[in-house]
């Protein structure tokens, strides 16, 4: 059995979005900036895109800017705030500890310019308190930024209340909604965000295309400096046939969310019961308020690699916030964020189901996980220490 | 290129002399759960001081397990003497190689021999040069 359920990594792109792609590689080829029929056919359909996703997020078109994915619309989205504050003195940004590295490590430059963050707590349970929110905005807080959904964990932070708390103290909100997009409601009117990032490959798009969301008004400074595409403040000949994907992969998306999010919690609720039988295993973040598809479990004894490696083995992909998967010496930040301590870190296990995971898989997935775990703490001298009482379990069994 | 080379998944896959040797005569244990890797090494040494049998316990990703089951492997019917030349650069050649971010699976299986026969020495009051053998307190993780 083939199992793909590292859907948080990316997806599969639909048929559907292929097809509509299809024509833009050979038939409408044209440059959008070009003044002929067939640049000019091309320009309509880069125009028509952005209509239709800006309907989806509740914008107006004009707010809607293009980029090559998340990570430039997190960074872009994060420099052109501290850049506006910067002018009026404020040089405060502040986000949570377990934001994507395209947000952290933008946030660090900014640091080294003289920019002051402050990382909110997550709290064990991977949310953040408005309140603590709301105490850390200062005079010269330039920025909030706080992503929708963690992409290790899944859990789903109050960003209407965030929005609110920030439109009545004035601070430009901005949340990277790339793991969220697809499986919450978002309209960045009702919610008060100021800006916002998507990426199409998390929701049966394609690669290498997203969207920044900047609400009219916020002057966005370029990060890619060039053509006068995207109204002067993103650079390069568009990707048409990928933003075409993404608008059909998104209105699809989109429209399924309730009908995905009743059969994904089923089967989340399936997969967590089956792995909380894993004697010391603990679900990481908070069991309510998570997407759908995310289920996300340290266990005790074990290292993350050789765990996915022999589910791999198995024909199960996934993934793990261990060290030796990040090439990295620490385990996931998102881990160590709601405290786990770095040995059950290193023991994590990722899994994101797609909206076409059926429950003989997610029983294959939980019967595999379970043998690989029992096979590799036959073996562990972690593990051994644990059994012996020479090292103190972390969970309860 | 894939992450690893064939080697080391067949390792991997197939970890050779992987166990506990209840009446060892050396056992050495290197890393900490907090670094996520774990090796253990049990020795069987017989009067003419070489290694009859050996067997391994790993907690670690897939390269610290096929580094601990390659090092067991060279070790396997050898003199002492022999087994404490053993290198980290030799068990990640006969691993076919291993990522530049790995390399330190293949220190830690050089260690965690050494801490063994050192335990022997120590277990038989044989004399040894401490110089020559990993300091247990460095407790730092490997990069």
């Amino acid at each position: 059995m083939f199992v793909y359920a590292d859907n948080a990594a990316t997806t599969a792109v639909s048929p559907k979005v292929v097809d509509a792609m299809l024509p833009y590689f050979t038939e409408v080829y044209g440059n959008p900036s070009s003044l002929y029929s067939v640049g000019q056919k091309a320009k309509e359909v880069l125009e028509e895109s952005r209509e239709r996703i800006a309907k989806i997020l509740g914008a107006k078109p004009r707010e809607i800017y293009f980029t090559s994915g998340g990570s430039e619309a997190d960074n872009q989205a994060i420099i052109s705030a501290a850049r506006i504050g910067e002018r009026k003195g404020k040089k405060h940004i502040i986000s949570t500890k377990f934001e994507h590295h395209a947000v952290l490590h933008t946030l660090e430059a900014l640091e080294k310019e003289g920019f002051e963050v402050t990382l909110l707590d997550v709290h064990s349970n991977g949310v953040v308190d408005t309140k603590e929110l709301e105490d850390a905005i200062r005079e010269d807080t330039a920025l909030v930024t706080v992503m929708y959904a963690n992409n290790e964990i899944g859990t789903i932070q109050p960003i209407a209340e965030i929005g609110r708390i920030c439109r009545e103290k004035k601070v430009t909100f901005h949340t990277d909604a790339v793991q969220a997009i697809s499986h919450v409601h978002i309209n960045v009117e009702e919610q008060n965000i100021d800006m916002l990032s998507i990426s199409a490959h998390k929701f049966h798009g394609p690669k290498g295309v997203g969207v920044l969301y900047a609400k009219g008004g916020i002057v966005l400074t370029n990060v890619i400096n060039g053509g006068a595409q995207e109204r002067g403040k993103r650079a390069g000949t568009e990707n048409l046939a990928g933003i075409v994907g993404m608008t059909v992969a998104l209105e699809e998306a989109v429209a399924h969310i309730d009908e995905n999010n009743e059969k994904l919690s089923k089967l989340q609720e399936r997969l967590i019961e089956g792995l909380s039988k894993i004697p010391y295993s603990e679900l990481n973040g908070d069991r309510n308020s998570r997407v759908t598809s995310n289920v996300n479990f340290c266990f005790e004894g074990i290292e993350g690699e050789s765990l996915l490696l022999l589910l791999d083995d198995k024909g199960i992909a996934v993934s793990s916030g261990s060290a030796c998967t990040s090439g990295s010496l620490d385990p996931s930040h998102v881990l160590l964020a709601i405290g786990r301590p770095h040995e059950v870190a290193h023991g994590s296990l990722r899994i994101s189901l797609g909206e076409d995971a059926t429950e003989e898989q997610v029983d294959y997935i939980i019967k595999s996980v379970a043998e690989v775990i029992e096979y590799l703490r036959s073996f562990s001298p972690f593990w051994g220490d644990l059994v012996s009482g020479k090292r103190h379990h972390i969970f309860a069994e | 290129m894939a992450l690893y080379s064939e080697k080391v998944m067949d390792h991997f896959r197939n970890p050779r002399n992987v166990g506990v040797i209840e009446d060892a005569d050396g056992v050495g244990e290197v890393g900490n759960p907090v670094c996520g890797d774990i090796m253990k090494i049990y020795l069987k040494i017989n009067d003419e001081q070489v290694i009859d049998d050996v067997k391994f316990e790993t907690f670690g990703c897939g390269s610290a397990i096929a580094s601990s089951s390659m090092a067991t492997e060279l070790i396997k019917g050898k003199p002492l003497a022999e087994a404490l030349q053993l290198t980290n650069k030799a068990v990640t050649e006969a691993l076919d190689g291993l990522p530049a971010h790995k390399l330190h699976c293949s220190v830690l299986a050089e260690e965690a021999i050494k801490s063994a026969v050192k335990n022997y020495y120590d277990n038989n009051g044989i004399e040894y040069d401490p110089a020559d053998f990993p300091d247990p307190e460095v407790e730092a993780c490997h990069v």
